[in-house]
């Protein structure tokens, strides 16, 4: 016993040692920086007592920001997009030496929980990036500010960024405006097609080759447990929304009305039967499971997955976690309607109250949103991250289009529709829980439908009886 | 003052015609702690097995590593803030528990022995806030750290627990077992209030002191939500909290959150093969007075 | 008289001296907050909006509907955490008192076996969970591969709506067993060695002993550890989040817990006022059954 006290004083001791003099000392240069930014727009006696006393220790910061303004971005943390948006800033500040930004960035997981807790704090970014899919509900708090219409009118924004940022309008006016844009493609493991006698350079093109390539490339072992999965429905992936957005139209059905208040899903046969059509490779083709490998995705990493559905972002985590994968891309396979289609997403960048508040602020982050706009930018983060670049221009970049993996995405971004969501993860939960109802239950699969409808339905109808 | 566990008196709990049988018992049990202990450890070896392997291995289905190797622990050493995450939940579980001990002892003793209008009320207050769920208290808490100043610092990652509820109860449970007349003589020979808290009472629930100061030391260790909302720069994270950058959007990096879990593990269980006996016997304590 | 009341008077000032401090950190830090959630509790707010209108109980009136859905996840939410305590606290606390009586009874490694046991309580809920998800893995998961070793069929565990929560169960009871070992190794040992001998006077035998002098005996430990593990099932959250796929208490809702739909009401879907009703309704919860445990346990052990 007296071994552990003595122990623990020790340890008192050096903590209260290390902490003394290591941890605060970056928290004072940063707040000095913060209230330097204060100090030409609030003159007050007080304040310039206490930031004389400080200034003493910091002369050089003092100067750099004296006529400056600290705006603060926020985003989700993923190596590439991190290190994309570090360069973009890095350039940004070296052309507006008046303006420091703070890139920040959380967790995948927890990204929203930190939003959540920043607001009724009174702090968080200036500039955001949110999944459009969450733009309705930010937007109705009044979270979001729309874009200033003389930096970004409508009309620019029609004419020169990819139809699918039309998502990010309500009530008449843009809310936010992204870097890139993402769509689905198909992704197919060129070694496992050898293998299976498939040529190697040929992936499906049409739902029914899609079927019987899944089918042929599906390797049991001796006990009848996968060694090869053809394709395996990823749920909680993107699947969910080649149902929702792509096989709904290709067996010919709208998947929402127009107006946006109606779930159409299961109005016709056709919503049905794309459902079922996806959920047989489990139930009756057995051509693979999400559950094994945790994930399709990361059996198609590990070369246990023959075909594969995902956004262009994959390519980055691709060339990170599996490097030697021998792999293609190609559009979407098409279906019985024969429409192109393909499901369209992107993270977008929004201007919070909080940069709104002061209008040097929304200037500043103004600029800055411009910025990470341009052609140059989308060029830096098309390379980076590997998401297609917003403007059109950009994306129709012969280059891009001839990129063997790149183009496939590209390719398809005039045609790709994004989804309006009222709340993209109960919307995506409803789909999961109606597929996992038919693999684990073995509901059947147009009930597994018809309760999805009703559950997405009531988000609707809730969000629409404000509106 | 320890409680011995150890002690045997088996011997003559039985009589001598009972020994065979009683062989087999202990046979019996020997045979289902084995059993049990290997439940025990099996995921810990996995763990670290795992932490060895190189990504390509995770899903060959393979226990240990065919081509053992550190880089995982290269990768997470070196290409993440972990030594500072480390040094974070070091600091805070420290400066934290170092509170819980002083205040919760002090309050305990407090309620145990002293008489005072609204002694009661008091009490049922803190024990009360033991049934509220954290999770929801957060907010508040966040409003709060931010008009004082205090996220992104250490005290605000450890000042919702900085005194406890639980172990105000817990002291007050032990100091009540401190002897009256031995508080009295020491106030008749002239020790001050605060003496004979000091030194009178504190030296006497030592163990129980112990195993309040490693409960909160562990608690604090590996908390979640509140340090993950609290702090948001990079160099302010604590371990758990790190180790949620490990699993991305769609890709859980397996070999490294086992590199990560198990370097965040490893010293807890040092420490606690090294003391084992002082916290369990302290430990043991507390059952007997919670 | 004059002089005992000052004295008594001067202990009292400073027994409120040395509980000033901690007393105002009680008012300001856990009794202040709960009073907020409580008032955010009666009102809708969004908590990206600056809004929160009142709205009396219509928050709670919503969780009564959706809790009269038998399909809801408020429903789901409480059915499980109930099952979590009542699969969880009585099969820990028999194992553990199992465990506790071996232990007792051999006399060798004794203290080997303890700190075995105790292992999984010293490291994080996180860390665990993370090497649970994987133990559970199909296939490759450790425990399927002993089964397929076994020749036994292997199983979904994780991601099978009837396995999932005891999958989960079992990781908590796994986790805490140590901890209730200890505590009741410690209230074996108080039980005077004289009751054993009377009892075999009286020619009982184990099951006997086991019955009529042990438990009862045991009684203030067991009460203790069924009040503490009742409060750690019933806020399960931790394991929760980490095992299921998406942090969602999947599949098809069968894990999750009250704590965790709360916690996604607040923070995913920033319904802070639904979240604060759910915080409300579990606290009244935890208190009655806690209250109803120390009545109820606490009585047998008078006989």
């Amino acid at each position: 016993m007296r071994k552990l006290v003595s122990l623990l004083l020790v340890v008192i001791a050096l903590t209260s040692f290390v902490v003394a003099c290591a941890a605060p000392t970056p928290e004072v240069i940063e707040k000095e920086v913060v209230v330097e930014k204060e100090v030409p727009v609030t003159v007050e006696v007080d304040k310039e007592v206490i930031v004389e006393k400080e200034v003493v220790r910091t002369v050089i910061v003092e100067k750099e920001v004296e006529k400056g303004v600290t705006i603060e971005y926020w985003q989700y943390f993923f190596d590439a997009r991190v290190d994309a948006m570090n360069r973009l800033i890095q350039q940004f500040e070296a052309e507006n030496p008046d303006i420091h930004i703070i890139h920040t960035n959380f967790p995948y997981a927890d990204y929203r929980d930190k939003i959540a807790a920043s607001v009724p704090a009174g702090v968080g970014p200036d500039i955001a990036t949110l999944y459009y899919g969450w733009m309705p509900l930010w937007v109705d708090s009044g979270y979001l500010v729309p874009l200033p219409e003389d930096e970004f009118p409508p009309s620019m924004i029609e004419s020169e960024f990819s139809p699918l940022v039309q998502a990010g309008k309500f009530d008449g006016k843009y809310w936010a405006i992204p870097t890139a844009v993402r769509t689905l493609a198909l992704f197919w493991n060129k070694d496992l097609f050898e293998a299976a006698g498939l040529d190697p350079e040929k992936p499906p093109t049409t739902l029914d080759e899609f079927v019987e390539y899944a089918k042929k490339l599906t390797k049991l072992d001796a006990n009848g447990d996968y060694e090869v999965m053809g394709y395996a429905v990823e749920m909680n992936g993107q699947a969910h929304h080649w149902y929702r957005e792509i096989l709904t139209r290709q067996f010919g059905q709208v998947p929402q009305s127009e107006d946006q208040r109606k779930i159409q899903w299961n109005a016709s046969e056709g919503g049905y039967e794309a459902w079922e059509w996806l959920c047989k490779f489990e139930t009756e083709y057995k051509t693979g499971t999400n559950d094994l490998f945790d994930g399709a995705t990361q059996a198609f990493y590990q070369g246990k997955l023959a075909l594969h559905i995902d956004g262009s972002f994959r390519l980055g985590s691709i060339a990170k976690n599996a490097p030697d994968l021998n792999f293609g891309v190609a559009p979407m396979p098409i279906g019985p309607s024969g429409e192109l289609t393909t499901f369209g997403s992107f993270w977008t960048h929004g201007l919070t109250n909080k940069a709104a508040s002061d209008p040097k602020r929304l200037e500043a982050a103004v600029k800055f949103l411009k910025f990470i706009t341009t052609d140059e930018a989308m060029a830096l983060w098309v390379d980076k991250v590997g998401e297609l670049p917003a403007r059109l221009e950009a994306a129709s970049d012969p280059d891009l289009l001839a990129d063997p993996k790149l183009g496939a995405f590209a390719q398809q971004l005039p045609y790709a529709y994004a989804t309006f969501f009222v709340n993209e993860s109960d919307d995506r939960q409803a789909l999961m829980d109606a597929y996992d109802a038919v693999q684990l239950t073995g509901e059947n699969p147009r009930a597994a439908l018809d309760e999805a409808v009703e559950k997405v339905q009531a988000l609707f109808d809730e969000f629409w009886a404000t509106h | 003052m320890a409680v011995s566990v150890e002690q045997k008196t088996h011997g003559s709990r039985y009589g001598i015609g009972q020994r065979r049988s009683e062989a087999i018992v202990k046979a019996i049990c020997y045979f289902f702690l084995i059993l049990g202990g290997i439940t025990m450890v099996v995921p810990f070896i996995w763990m670290i097995a795992t932490s060895f392997k190189p990504a390509s291995e995770i899903y060959m289905g393979n226990f240990f590593p065919k081509a053992a190797s550190l880089d995982n622990y290269r990768e997470v050493i070196l290409k993440t803030l972990f030594p500072r995450w480390y040094l974070n939940s070091f600091i805070c579980a420290t400066l934290s528990t170092l509170s819980v001990v002083f205040f919760d002892s002090l309050v305990g003793y407090t309620l145990a022995k002293y008489d005072f209008p609204g002694k009661n009320v008091i009490f049922v207050l803190i024990l009360g806030t033991l049934m509220v769920p954290t999770e929801m208290l957060v907010i508040p808490w966040y409003i709060m750290s931010v008009d004082l100043h205090w996220a992104d610092t250490y005290w605000g990652i450890i000042f919702p627990g900085v005194i406890t509820g639980g172990g105000i109860f817990l002291m007050r449970q032990f100091m009540s077992g401190v002897p009256n007349d031995l508080i009295d003589a020491a106030r008749i020979d002239g020790v001050s209030e605060f003496g004979l808290y000091w030194r009178v009472a504190l030296p006497l629930v030592k163990p129980a002191l112990a195993a309040l100061a490693i409960f909160n030391f562990l608690g604090n260790w590996n908390a979640y939500i509140w340090p993950l909302i609290v702090s948001s720069a990079r160099e302010m994270l604590t371990l758990p909290v790190g180790l949620a950058y490990f699993s991305g959007e769609a890709s859980t990096d397996w070999h490294l959150i086992m590199t990560a879990n198990t370097l965040s593990v490893v010293p807890l269980l040092a420490v606690f093969v090294i003391f084992q006996r002082q916290i369990i016997e302290g430990i043991a304590l507390t059952g007997l007075k919670g | 008289m004059f002089k005992k009341l000052s004295l008594r008077r001067r202990q009292q000032l400073w027994a409120y001296a040395f509980i000033l401090i901690p007393l105002f950190f009680f008012l300001a830090i856990r009794i202040g907050p709960t009073l907020f959630a409580l008032n955010v509790s009666v009102r809708e707010w969004n908590i990206l909006s600056p809004e929160k209108p009142f709205v009396g109980l219509a928050n709670f009136e919503r969780i009564w509907q959706d809790f009269q859905n038998p399909k809801s996840v408020v429903r789901r939410a409480f059915q499980n955490t109930f099952s979590y305590v009542i699969i969880g606290v009585p099969t820990q606390l028999v194992l553990a008192l199992a465990i506790a009586l071996m232990l007792d009874r051999i006399t060798r490694l004794v203290s080997l076996f303890r700190a075995i046991y105790f292992i999984p309580f010293v490291t994080s809920t996180v860390a665990i969970s993370w090497v649970w998800r994987w133990m559970y893995q199909p296939r490759f998961g450790p425990i399927n591969l002993l089964l397929s070793f076994l020749g036994l069929p292997e199983q979904n565990f994780l991601r099978d709506p009837d396995q999932a929560l005891l999958s989960i169960v079992a990781v908590a009871i796994w986790q805490g067993l140590g901890f209730a070992i200890i505590i009741f190794l410690a209230g074996l040992k108080q039980i005077p060695q004289m009751y054993y001998e009377a009892a075999r006077i009286d020619g009982a035998n184990r099951w006997q002993l086991l019955r009529r002098v042990t438990l009862p005996l045991l009684n203030p430990t067991i009460v203790y550890l069924v009040v503490l593990q009742s409060i750690r099932f019933l806020r399960m959250f931790t394991q929760v989040i980490t095992m299921t796929r998406q942090g969602d208490g999947g599949p098809l809702n069968s894990t999750v817990t009250v704590v965790l739909h709360m916690y996604r009401e607040g923070f995913g879907r920033y319904k802070m006022g639904s979240a604060a009703a759910l915080m409300v309704v579990l606290f009244l919860i935890i208190m009655m059954i806690t209250l109803a445990q120390m009545r109820l346990l606490t009585r047998r052990v008078e006989y």
